[in-house]
C-alpha cells in the first residue's frame, strides 16, 4: 500500500480522481452553468489514461497514455474555458481543481521520466515541467478572473492583456527604447566600464582595496535607488538622468566583483607569470583577467537585473512622456490595468533577455570554470 | 580591525570629495545671484556661500547632517507637533517616516521569509514542485518585479486594503525569492554520505529535516536574508511612492516635488542608515547563531 502512494503523481492522482467524482455528483444535481457532459468526458477519460499509466505498460502505451492523459486534460481546460456563463456553481469549481490536480499529477510523470543523454528529448524534458506549470497558471487565472468576474481595473485576465499588448505595439517599442536602449543600455555601458577601470587601478594598490572592499559592499547593499530623484533634479527629465541613477546602482556590484576577481590568483600562478618575467600589462592579460572573468560575469549578471530596475524606478520621480516607468505610473493612474501589465510583460521578458544574454555570453567566456561543466 | 586605516582613508576621501565637489555644483546660483545684484563675487566668497546655501543642487555634508538631527531630535524635542509636546511622533521627522518604513518593511521581510522557507520546503521534498516552481523562481529574479509596486499599491487601495498592508506585499514579494533559491540551496546542501548516515540510523523524515537539512541550511538562509532585507526595504520605499502616507519614499518624492534637496539627502542617509542597520542585525544574528552551532570559523 505504501509503495503506491509514494508512487510520483499518486496523490494529485487520486485528488484528479475525487475531484472529477464531485464534478459529476454536483452538476447532476444542479442547474445552470455546470461543466458540459464533454468536459466531465474529458476528465473522466483523463482519469483512467492516468490510471493506464501507473500500470507501468511498455515503453510505447506510457508515450501514448501519456500523451492522451494530457490531450484529454487541455480538451477539457478548452471546453471548460469556452463555455463560461459568469453563473458558476461548485461543480465548476470542481472541474478546475481536477484540471489543477492533473496538471499537477503530469508534471510528476514527465518529472520522474530519466532520458537518454544527449538525445534531444533529453534537451527539452528539463523544459516541460515549468511550461505546463505557466501554462496552467494563466489558465487557472483566465477561467477565474472570468468565473468571478473580477473587474478590469483589479484584475485583468491575461487574454486581455494579450490583446492590449498586440495593439499597442507601437507604444511599447517606443518606451522600451526610452526606458531600455536610452536609459538602461548607456548606464550600464559606463557603469560597468568605470567600475572595471578603477578596479583595475584600486587593484594595483593593497591599501586602496583593503578599504575600498568593505566600504564598497557596505554602498552596493544599500538602497540606491533612492537617489533617483537627486539624479532627476540634477539632469533633467530626459534619458541621462535614467542612466545616471543606472550608472549609481551597478557601480559598487561591479567594482567588488572586479576586485575580487582580480585577487583571485593564486600566488603559485602570479610566480609564474614572474618567471616568464612577464610585465604588469602581460600578466593581467594572460592571467589575471581570464582568471577575474568569472567573478566580472557575476557582476555583470547582478547588474543586469539592477539596471533596468533603476531605469524604471528613475522614471517615477519625473520622465518625458514616454518610458516604461512613466507608461506604468501613468495608466496606473487611469486604472487602464491591462497596458500595465503589458509593460510589466515587456520588462519582463527584457529583463530575462538581458540576463540570458550575459549567462549565454558566460559560458562561452568562462567554459573550463568548473561551475560551467556539465552536471 | 587592519583594515581600519584603509576604509577610514577611504571615508575621508569620499568626504572630501564631496565637499570639493560643493564648490563648482552650487557655483553657477551663487554667480548668477551676484550678476542680478550687478556687483562682482569673490571666490573665497562663492566657497563659503556653497556651503550653505537654502536649495543647493548638492547640499555639503554638514547640511545634510543637520537637516537629519533637525528633523529627528530637535523636531521631537522642541517642535510643536513634537514627541516631548503632543506625545505623539511628529509626522515632520524622520523618526516617524522611518518607523513607518521600518515596520512595513519588517512585516513584509517575516511573511516573505516565511512563505519562502516554505515553498523552499515544498521544492526540497516534491519532485513536481522541483521541476515547475523553481525554474520560474529562479527566472523572477531576472524581472523587475518592481514595476509590479504602484499598481500592487492602487489596486489594493481600490478595494479597500491601504496602510500597511500593501507596502508589506511588496517587501515581501522582493524578499520572497532570495530565501527561496538560498533555502532550496541550503536545504540540498547535505551530500550524500551524510544523507546515507542518516539512513543507517533509519531517521525518520522529519528527523533528517530538523538534525541533517535545517541546520546545513543555516549559513544559505543567512546569506539570504541579508539580501533579501535590503531588497524588503528598497520594496517599502518604491511602494511608498505612489500613496502619500508616510515613510521614507514619501519624503524623497515630496522633496523632489518641492525642489528641498537637503530634506532628499537626509531621507536618503536615513534609509542608508536603517537598511545598514538592518543588514548589521541580522549579520550578528548569523554570527551568534553559527557560532553556537559550531560553523562559524
Amino acid at each position: 500500500m505504501n509503495r503506491v502512494i509514494n508512487t510520483p503523481g499518486a496523490w494529485q492522482h487520486l485528488g484528479l480522481a475525487l475531484a472529477v467524482a464531485l464534478a459529476l455528483v454536483l452538476g447532476l444535481g444542479g442547474a445552470a452553468a455546470q461543466p458540459s457532459s464533454e468536459v466531465i468526458a474529458a476528465l473522466v477519460a483523463a482519469v483512467v489514461f492516468a490510471y493506464g499509466y501507473r500500470q507501468r505498460p511498455p515503453k510505447l502505451w506510457r508515450v501514448l497514455l501519456l500523451l492522451a492523459f494530457w490531450n484529454a486534460l487541455v480538451f477539457a481546460a478548452y471546453a471548460l474555458a469556452m463555455q463560461q456563463t459568469g453563473a458558476e456553481g461548485a461543480a465548476f469549481w470542481s472541474a478546475v481543481a481536477a484540471i489543477w490536480l492533473g496538471g499537477w499529477a503530469f508534471v510528476s510523470f514527465v518529472a520522474e521520466v530519466r532520458p537518454r543523454a544527449g538525445s534531444l528529448w533529453a534537451r527539452l524534458h528539463p523544459l516541460v515541467a515549468p511550461l505546463v506549470f505557466g501554462v496552467t497558471l494563466l489558465w487557472v487565472w483566465e477561467t477565474a478572473v472570468k468565473a468571478l468576474e473580477v473587474p478590469k481595473v483589479i484584475l485583468p485576465a491575461p487574454s486581455e492583456i494579450g490583446m492590449r499588448f498586440a495593439a499597442s505595439l507601437d507604444v511599447l517599442w517606443i518606451d522600451l527604447v526610452q526606458t531600455f536602449v536610452r536609459g538602461t543600455l548607456s548606464g550600464f555601458a559606463i557603469g560597468c566600464g568605470a567600475a572595471v577601470v578603477f578596479a583595475l587601478v584600486v587593484d594595483r594598490y593593497a591599501f586602496l582595496r583593503r578599504g575600498l572592499l568593505p566600504v564598497g559592499n557596505f554602498l552596493a547593499a544599500l538602497p540606491i535607488i533612492g537617489t533617483a530623484p537627486i539624479f532627476v533634479m540634477w539632469f533633467g527629465f530626459d534619458w541621462p538622468s535614467k542612466a545616471a541613477v543606472v550608472v549609481a546602482m551597478v557601480f559598487f556590484p561591479m567594482l567588488v566583483n572586479t576586485v575580487q576577481g582580480l585577487a583571485s590568483t593564486e600566488a603559485m600562478q602570479r610566480d609564474l607569470m614572474r618567471t616568464y618575467s612577464a610585465g604588469w600589462w602581460q600578466t593581467l592579460v594572460t592571467l589575471r583577467l581570464p582568471a577575474a572573468m568569472p567573478f566580472i560575469f557575476n557582476g555583470l549578471k547582478i547588474c543586469a537585473t539592477l539596471a533596468l530596475i533603476g531605469a524604471i524606478v528613475a522614471e517615477f520621480f519625473g520622465s518625458p512622456t514616454r518610458g516604461m516607468g512613466f507608461r506604468i505610473s501613468t495608466e496606473v493612474g487611469r486604472l487602464q490595468l491591462d497596458m500595465v501589465w503589458a509593460e510589466i510583460t515587456v520588462a519582463a521578458l527584457l529583463g530575462s533577455a538581458f540576463y540570458g544574454f550575459w549567462a549565454l555570453l558566460e559560458k562561452r567566456v568562462t567554459f573550463w570554470h568548473p561551475s560551467q561543466r556539465s552536471r | 580591525m587592519k583594515n581600519a586605516l584603509p576604509i577610514l582613508t577611504i571615508v575621508v576621501a569620499i568626504l572630501a570629495l564631496w565637499y570639493v565637489a560643493v564648490i563648482p555644483m552650487n557655483a553657477p546660483w551663487e554667480r548668477n545671484q551676484a550678476a542680478m545684484r550687478g556687483d562682482q563675487i569673490a571666490f573665497s566668497q562663492i566657497v563659503t556661500n556653497t556651503m550653505n546655501q537654502d536649495r543647493p543642487v548638492l547640499p555639503a555634508p554638514h547640511q545634510v547632517v543637520r537637516e537629519m538631527w533637525n528633523s529627528t531630535v530637535v523636531e521631537e524635542f522642541t517642535g510643536r507637533r513634537g514627541w516631548w509636546r503632543s506625545g505623539s511622533l511628529s509626522n515632520r521627522s524622520l523618526i516617524y517616516h522611518g518607523w513607518v518604513t521600518l515596520s512595513a518593511t519588517m512585516l513584509g521581510f517575516l511573511i516573505g521569509t516565511g512563505a519562502g522557507i516554505l515553498l523552499a520546503i515544498g521544492i526540497v521534498y516534491n519532485r513536481a514542485m522541483d521541476a515547475s516552481v523553481m525554474p520560474w523562481a529562479i527566472v523572477s529574479q531576472t524581472i523587475p518585479i518592481i514595476a509590479l509596486a504602484p499598481m500592487i499599491i492602487v489596486v489594493l487601495n481600490s478595494i479597500g486594503i491601504s496602510g500597511i498592508v500593501p507596502k508589506a506585499i511588496i517587501a515581501a514579494y522582493l524578499s520572497f525569492f532570495p530565501v527561496v533559491v538560498g533555502m532550496v540551496k541550503g536545504l540540498r546542501a547535505p551530500d550524500a554520505m551524510q544523507l546515507d548516515l542518516m539512513k543507517t540510523y533509519s531517521a525518520s523524515g522529519a528527523n533528517v529535516f530538523s538534525k541533517l537539512r535545517l541546520p546545513t541550511s543555516m549559513p544559505f538562509l543567512f546569506a539570504s536574508l541579508k539580501v533579501g532585507i535590503a531588497a524588503s526595504l528598497v520594496g517599502t520605499i518604491v511602494g511608498e511612492l505612489p500613496v502619500q502616507q508616510g515613510g521614507l519614499g514619501v519624503r524623497l518624492l515630496s522633496g523632489s516635488y518641492y525642489g528641498q534637496t537637503v530634506q532628499i539627502w537626509a531621507a536618503l542617509f536615513a534609509a542608508a542608515i536603517l537598511a545598514a542597520g538592518l543588514v548589521g542585525i541580522v549579520g550578528m544574528i548569523e554570527r551568534r547563531t553559527l557560532r553556537r552551532m559550531g560553523i562559524a570559523a
